[in-house]
């Protein structure tokens, strides 16, 4: 029986960076480090206990002896030993970013870089030191070191269940268990007379353990006969019980515990393995547990007293039997209980109602003339356990390997369970709808065409809401990709001397998680650009009439299908013509007689442009906004920017909800049928001839109000046939993309619709100018046009010829 | 059928104590914090419940003092799955009426057994 825990790792992964972040807001979250609140460092502890909790299981002991020392630190602050200090906070935060590093190498098979940590751990316990000088009390340090080395001790004291390699000394001396309990001989003696009496003994030792309970024992759902069926499996068992404190029928009360015992445990087992069984009840009973010779037997009088009592006894009994069965059955009617054990007991008959159905062992039994032998084959399961285990750590290795090589990049999603509950729901009216329409199939006649149409029509709406449903388990709030913010700019404060206060707002918007994942980049590229750039230091801020402390907002809402990100600062703002200046100093091509603002703005986003004056480490490191332009568009988005002088700038990313889905326009040359994204179409027309430009080359433009478009025929750029070459009166569809417009030439506009993205990547290859693939209702396959990519491909195609020439 | 109520605040550790009892062929219901698990008690009976202490919501030692108060718990085996390896704490969970402890780190094996010890 074994379980292969690799399975649960990139779980514990998602978990622990969860708790990380939970972890990292709540010490942000904290102002003034001495008056924290109890339920901020409870939050605190409980992500770190998690963690772990959990990296210690699954062994990543790394991240777990980390834990351990920040645990031990928040435990103190948890329990009022000790105050939180500022330098603290600053610690956890490293430790926060160490873990989360640490994790993330795991997550992708790399060896972790410890350094980090090490130096952390240093610190910490420099810090954990400073506690027991400052207050001179040895108790905090010296509890700390209990905890951990009772950790150590919990190890071996349950590995000792199993493994038997640990000398007995060892456990001996982690357990205080022993020193707690009412063990009377001391220690030593106890060691001695074992060897004394364990030499030479081939079948094991013979022990003679005295049990006696408190009489609630049985309340915290601790049996007697539990620990007897448990001793029983360590060798041969017999028992004794003791019914002199068994009170009058009258004074009895079935759930506690009247009754006690002698035992005899011939076994190989060590005294230890012995004291394990009594683990949990250690502080509830009396209990001795010594060496005797193979010879001793158990007291056979003290089952003949209180004879004359006996028929309390066989209430007492029957209650019993009745309470443990109660127990196992969890009802606790004790009513019914006693009634039972009256009915029974005036049976009168001891030997019918005493046996307990399960075992052999019966620790209630007043019998204990009879031996009962309680032979086990512990020994012999043991080693098949031993054997199996072996056999499936190998074949976990084996299957460990292969769930590394193929799950290495997927990634999961967490979903609530409203969205799941909601898909099953519309997966069930699917059903009702697809069962009512193959009905009407059976025997269709056009009577029912009414019928039909509505039923389509149902299924039309029950695909949609489907669809809708399906897309929303990808979708995540952005508090996701913005909840590194506050701690950035906190760091970025400290690093600038720039005040500033982080507003987010309408965080539950949710985005597509691959969306999500991919605009976190530039969202922090421009943040610390807002930073590094746009506040101003306090002193200046104070001479301009500003309030000290800056503001950056982070916004996002939807607006139509898109998500609309902004970040917004209220600091010194763009300057166009420093924009303009720079753009000359680094040869940017632009139009010296541009005069629109967002024009010039975005000079910015191009290649090699950087307003700061000197590369900081923040934000100006060359490759900036252009990249940040780049991502975004990737992401099927545009960026745009706002800025007034002396007032401040707002960057505002436009994304689509989804990249799985697109609302596309459907177009047909020649054969083919070609999807072109909506968001990109600016308009269709047909073509005059009077407008038709041929310029130089063969670029043909076509004259559209002010414009001059570029004209690309489609078929000739896929190298495919088409009904309609002739330019004049054909159909031009004007599309947009990286500001430029061309005109695409195409034979037949066709429905517009969503279509669901397939990767032609991953099914086919790349293809220039084709970002995708998509299949029609038809069943026919359509290719959805890339139009930056095209624009690119009909270019080289263009140069091409013109070398050869 | 043997149910198991296994409550903890991590998900990837109640999956795992979870996986390896329905392994074993016991029947295992979860539950995220003491508040739930209590609301889960109410619903059905079950045959031994694993609890976290340091929950949210509603702590493990809560927990057990809501559950023994619950007829149909009063002798259930309660075993509490921690990292607390202080004996204090380990007093403060048997007085609240918890039947026994597991040391986490656990592993599959150390679980059953132990599981097996409190289940006939």
């Amino acid at each position: 029986m074994s379980i292969d825990l690799s399975q649960f790792h990139q779980v514990f992964f998602e978990e622990a960076l969860e708790g990380l972040d939970i972890m990292e807001q709540a010490l942000l979250s904290i102002d003034e480090p001495q008056f924290v609140d109890d339920e901020t460092i409870n939050e605190i502890f409980r992500a770190a206990h998690s963690i772990k909790g959990g990296a210690a299981t699954l062994g990543f002991t790394q991240i777990s002896d980390f834990t351990h020392v920040l645990e031990t630190l928040l435990d103190e602050i948890r329990q009022h030993k000790r105050t939180l200090l500022s330098e603290m906070v600053e610690l956890f935060l490293k430790s926060c970013d160490f873990l989360r590093d640490t994790t993330c190498q795991l997550m992708q098979d790399l060896t972790p870089e410890l350094t980090q940590g090490s130096e952390l751990i240093a610190a910490f316990e420099k810090m954990l030191q400073a506690v027991e000088e400052n207050e001179d009390s040895s108790d905090t340090y010296s509890e700390m070191n209990d905890s951990i080395s009772s950790s150590v001790v919990a190890e071996t004291f349950f590995g000792g269940m199993l493994n038997e390699s640990r000398s007995s000394d060892e456990k001996m001396e982690g357990k205080n268990m022993a020193e707690n309990s009412l063990i009377k001989s001391s220690k030593e003696e106890v060691i001695d007379k074992e060897n004394e009496l364990g030499n030479g003994a081939g079948d094991g030792k013979t022990w003679k353990i005295y049990f006696k309970p408190e009489p609630q024992i049985l309340q915290t759902g601790n049996e007697p006969f539990r620990i007897f069926r448990e001793l029983a499996q360590l060798g041969e068992l017999e028992a004794q019980c003791h019914c002199d404190l068994l009170p009058d029928f009258e004074e009895l009360v079935v759930d506690e515990c009247f009754l006690y015992w002698t035992l005899k445990l011939t076994t190989q087992a060590s005294r230890d393995e012995i004291l394990d069984i009594f683990e949990w009840v250690i502080d509830e009973c009396e209990l001795t547990v010594e060496l005797v010779s193979p010879e001793f037997k158990v007291d056979q009088s003290a089952a003949e007293e209180k004879k004359d009592n006996l028929k309390g006894i066989i209430s007492e009994e029957a209650a019993s039997e009745d309470m443990l069965k109660v127990n196992q059955s969890n009802l606790g009617a004790t009513e019914e209980i006693t009634s039972n054990g009256v009915t029974s007991g005036a049976k009168g008959d001891a030997a019918t109602i005493v046996p307990l159905k399960e075992s052999s062992v019966d620790p209630l039994s007043n019998k204990g003339q009879e031996r009962v032998p309680l032979n086990s084959d512990e020994s012999d399961s043991k080693k098949i356990i031993d054997k199996s285990k072996q056999k499936s750590i190998r074949s976990n290795k084996k299957e460990k390997e292969v769930v590394d090589r193929g799950g290495a990049s997927a990634s999961s999603i967490r979903v609530g369970i409203d969205k799941v509950d909601s898909l099953i729901n519309l997966v069930g009216e699917l059903v009702i709808t697809q069962s009512m329409l193959s009905e009407l199939g059976n025997d269709f006649d056009l009577d029912k065409l009414e019928r039909l149409s509505n039923g389509l029509e149902q299924l039309r709406q029950n695909t949609r809401e489907l669809q809708e449903s399906v897309m929303k388990i990808r979708m995540l709030p952005i508090s996701f990709a913005f909840n590194r913010f506050p701690r950035m700019i906190r760091d970025l404060s400290n690093k600038t001397g720039k005040k500033v206060q982080l507003t987010l707002k309408g965080e539950h918007t949710e985005l597509d998680k691959t969306v999500m994942e991919q605009i976190s980049d530039p969202l922090v590229h421009l943040v610390r650009n807002a930073i590094d750039h746009g506040i101003e230091t306090p002193e200046r801020r104070v001479a301009l009439g500003k309030n000290e402390e800056g503001s950056i907002v982070l916004s996002a809402c939807h607006q139509g299908g898109n998500i609309v990100v902004e970040v917004s600062d209220d600091g010194k703002g763009i300057d166009p013509e420093a924009i303009l200046e720079k753009a000359r100093d680094k040869n940017i091509h632009f139009d010296e007689a541009e005069t629109d603002p967002q024009k010039i703005f975005d000079l910015i986003f191009e290649p090699g442009f950087s307003t700061a004056e000197s590369i900081s480490d923040i934000s100006g490191r060359g490759v900036g906004m252009d990249v940040v332009r780049r991502n975004i568009k990737d992401l099927g988005g545009r960026i745009e920017v706002e800025s007034k002088i002396g007032k401040g700038s707002v960057f505002r990313v436009y994304l689509p909800l989804t990249l799985a889905i697109l609302d596309g326009q459907l177009v047909r040359v020649g054969d083919e049928v070609y999807v072109i994204p909506l968001v990109s179409i600016v308009e269709s027309l047909q073509i005059k001839s009077k407008n038709i430009n041929s310029v130089s080359g063969n670029m043909i433009l076509y004259r559209l109000r002010e414009d001059n478009v570029p004209i690309i025929p489609v078929y000739k750029a896929f190298n495919i046939s088409a009904d309609n070459t002739e330019l004049d009166n054909a159909l031009l569809v004007v599309v947009e993309s990286d500001g430029r417009k061309v005109g695409l030439l195409v034979d037949d506009l066709l429905a517009q619709q969503q279509v669901v993205i397939k990767s032609l990547e991953g099914n086919y290859k790349r293809v220039e100018g084709i970002s995708g693939a998509t299949i029609l209702g038809d069943g026919s396959v359509a290719l959805i046009l890339d139009i930056s990519g095209l624009m690119h491909k009909v270019a080289n195609q263009k140069k091409k010829p013109k070398r050869a020439a | 059928m043997t149910n198991i109520l296994v409550v903890d605040d991590s998900t990837s550790m109640r999956n795992m104590v979870s996986a390896t009892l329905s392994s074993a062929g016991y029947q295992v219901k979860e539950a995220p914090d003491g508040k739930a698990a209590l609301g889960v008690a109410k619903s059905m009976k079950f045959d031994a419940v694993i609890t976290d202490l340091n929950m949210p919501v509603m702590n493990g030692l809560d927990l057990v003092r809501n559950l023994r108060a619950l007829p149909s718990f009063k002798y259930t085996p309660i075993l509490l799955l921690t990292t607390e390896s202080s004996s204090d704490k380990k007093n403060e969970g048997k007085q609240a009426g918890a039947t026994g402890w597991l040391v986490k780190p656990f592993n599959p094996e150390k679980l059953l057994a132990t599981v097996g010890r409190v289940i006939g």
